[in-house]
């Protein structure tokens, strides 16, 4: 989770590397110190050899098995013949002609926006809540991480159960109350459903952007507030005239690393609803699995998936410009 | 929420002028965390209900009853051991790959040590349905479906890049003199590597140890695709398979659901220190 802010430390310290290398480069050493330099140079490889022989394999090839494999007309029956004929775009234009595609398409963009939105500001003001000092607020901090913590699909299952139609906790809370006479079909409505998981996973990525965003807090200096405080600017003018444009950098690379993550998603929803019901929930993650793993139309999953890649990808040049912008400010 | 908002001069002000504790606040953040774990509270509370026999849980486990837990340990011991040897299985794995490179990346100046970092960052990016559709295949031809060795190595996906840029940036603020000394004294890189770096930098190695484990223990991707029987099933497939299907014994689903988050449980009581660290990640300096 490190990932985003690592960023800006990283590219910083390449330059400031790669200037090093400049400035031995040109010293020139003699022929002997050079071969034994190579020798060196191989050596310090070896270190880190076994990381890019894993990367590549489990990251590396994949990416590239995919897109040959979208290629293809990879069934069931290739496993036995091994055969998979070219077919070229076939699967691409299956797959998106598919009145599913834009009922996924649609679905994933609900899904990412709302999960976003929900974490981010809830989050955030939680953040700003635990910048008051108080008895216990290390303690009950670190303990709001716990939902964040716990397997995805133990999480489903929880919820599968606190959101049952029947007899579940959040329909006999609100029918105690007197809100509700009948229970409310949160997961097997089509109208419903779509809302409820993502209602699950705003509250499974609250502790993720508390956390970040806290941390971003606590690096404006509290003589920032003494100042704008002389200047008239307390409560929300602070939070806009300071605490906000402090903070953007943070908020940039939690708000894209946020839309990356949930692209993927897939426990979540698998768990809650598998999709359904009438496909509601089906995003483009969970479309292209049951192509592969159901309907064992690999070449039509890969293709579904390497249209998710490209999405993620697009957002991975957001992040890469929005860190660079955090190194420039 | 507007109130939250004031909160930075107010802070300031409050504290040095009255230095009263502000149990006030605590008693609001008890009432957050309550709202943000009552699921978990649920969890606890349905895994001790008697099953079958009531159709409602009651509000409170007034009466504890175990028989779900006797049904979860009688069905699901034999995955929940598969999710530890995998879990520790990824931990060494992981540890053993990354922390060689943490190393290199943080202390040599490789050519094409940016190259390296750069594909961690967008590995990141990618789904892991694409990953486990490519692996599928692969695993297939290679005898790797349905085999515990086959988990392991998939399930490292998820901690290998984590564990790499988390013990480099540990390593990143270590003295470099102290393995210069180290290596004036004849030590050879991997001796230096192995008696001063990883020694010194125990901390970050048992930080990146325990996310590898949790994020093998709630790996659940790679079990559903990566599995075609019974003969290795993670205990996050077990729950699936539970919840996959009509559910009428609702109190062995929450038993095995608390048993399989014991390890988050402990570690976020025992092991916070490191735990947060990971989360932060050393990063947001």
């Amino acid at each position: 989770m490190s990932l985003a802010t690592d960023l800006p430390h990283s590219e910083g310290r390449a330059t400031s590397e790669a200037s090093k290398t400049h400035g031995t480069g040109t010293e020139k050493p003699a022929p002997r110190r050079r071969s034994r330099q190579r020798r060196e140079r191989l050596f310090q490889w070896l270190f880190l050899v076994p990381a890019v022989v894993y990367m590549t394999l489990f990251f590396g090839y994949p990416v590239v098995k995919n897109v040959v494999m979208s290629f293809q007309e990879y069934t069931t029956s290739t496993f036995f013949t091994g055969e998979a004929p070219w077919v070229g775009f076939t699967n691409y234009v299956t797959v998106l002609s598919s009145s599913l595609f834009s009922t996924s398409l649609i679905n994933t963009a609900l899904f990412t926006l709302g999960s976003i939105i929900g974490q981010f500001v809830i989050g955030l003001a939680l953040a700003i809540f635990f910048q008051r000092k108080f008895p216990l607020n290390g303690i009950l901090r670190s303990l709001l991480l716990l939902p964040w913590l716990l397997p995805l699909i133990v999480s489903s299952a929880v919820w599968r159960w606190i959101l049952d139609k029947d007899s579940g906790a959040l329909n006999r809370f609100l029918g105690d109350l007197g809100i509700i006479d009948t229970g409310i079909p949160w997961l097997t409505s089509t109208s419903l459903a779509l809302i409820a998981v993502v209602g699950v996973n705003i509250w499974i990525g609250i502790p993720f952007n508390l956390t970040i965003l806290y941390g971003g807090l606590q690096e404006i200096p509290d003589e920032l507030y003494e100042a704008g405080s002389l200047d008239g600017a307390t409560g929300w003018k602070a939070f806009r005239h300071i605490t906000w444009p402090m903070l953007r950098p943070v908020v940039s690379v939690v708000l894209v690393l946020g839309v990356v993550y949930t692209l993927k998603v897939l426990d979540i929803i698998l768990g809650l609803t598998n999709g359904g019901p009438a496909n509601s929930t089906q995003t483009i993650a969970t479309q292209s699995y049951n192509l592969s793993f159901h309907e064992f139309k690999f070449g039509e999953g890969a293709a579904l998936g390497n249209v998710l890649v490209i999405i993620s990808l697009v957002f991975a040049v957001l992040y890469l410009r929005a860190s660079r912008r955090a190194v420039d400010e | 929420m507007t109130t939250a908002l004031k909160a930075p001069p107010l802070r300031a002000i409050a504290s040095k002028a009255t230095g009263r504790k502000n149990w006030g606040y605590t008693a609001l953040a008890i009432f957050f965390l309550a709202i943000m774990l009552f699921p978990v509270y649920w969890m606890v509370n349905a895994s001790l209900q008697p099953n079958g026999t009531t159709l409602e849980t009651s509000w409170f486990p007034v009466k504890p009853d175990f028989t779900g837990y006797a049904t979860a340990i009688n069905e699901q011991a034999g995955n929940l051991g598969t999710s530890l040897i995998i879990s520790l299985g990824s931990v060494a794995l992981s540890l053993a790959i990354a922390a060689p490179a943490a190393y290199a990346l943080a202390y040599f100046k490789v050519r094409g040590a940016g190259v390296v970092l750069f594909a961690i960052l967008i590995s990141q990016m990618i789904p892991g349905i694409v990953v486990a559709n490519a692996l599928y295949t692969a695993y297939n031809d290679l005898g790797l479906l349905n085999s515990i060795p086959g988990l392991i190595l998939a399930d490292s996906a998820h901690g290998i890049p984590f564990a790499i840029l988390i013990i480099r940036a540990f390593m990143n603020g270590m003295p470099a003199s102290v393995i210069e000394a180290a290596r004036v004294d004849g030590a050879g890189h991997l001796r230096a590597f192995w008696s001063i770096v990883l020694p010194l930098s125990r901390n970050s190695l048992i930080t990146a140890g325990l996310f590898t484990f949790l994020f093998a223990w709630s790996d659940f991707l790679f079990a559903l695709t990566l599995t075609t029987t019974e003969a290795v099933r993670p205990v996050t497939l077990g729950i699936f398979q539970y919840i996959g299907a009509y559910v009428n014994d609702w109190s062995s689903v929450m038993a095995t659901a608390v048993l399989a988050s014991i390890p988050a449980i402990v570690l976020l009581v025992a092991a916070q220190k490191y735990i947060a660290a990971g989360t932060t990640g050393g990063a947001v300096k």
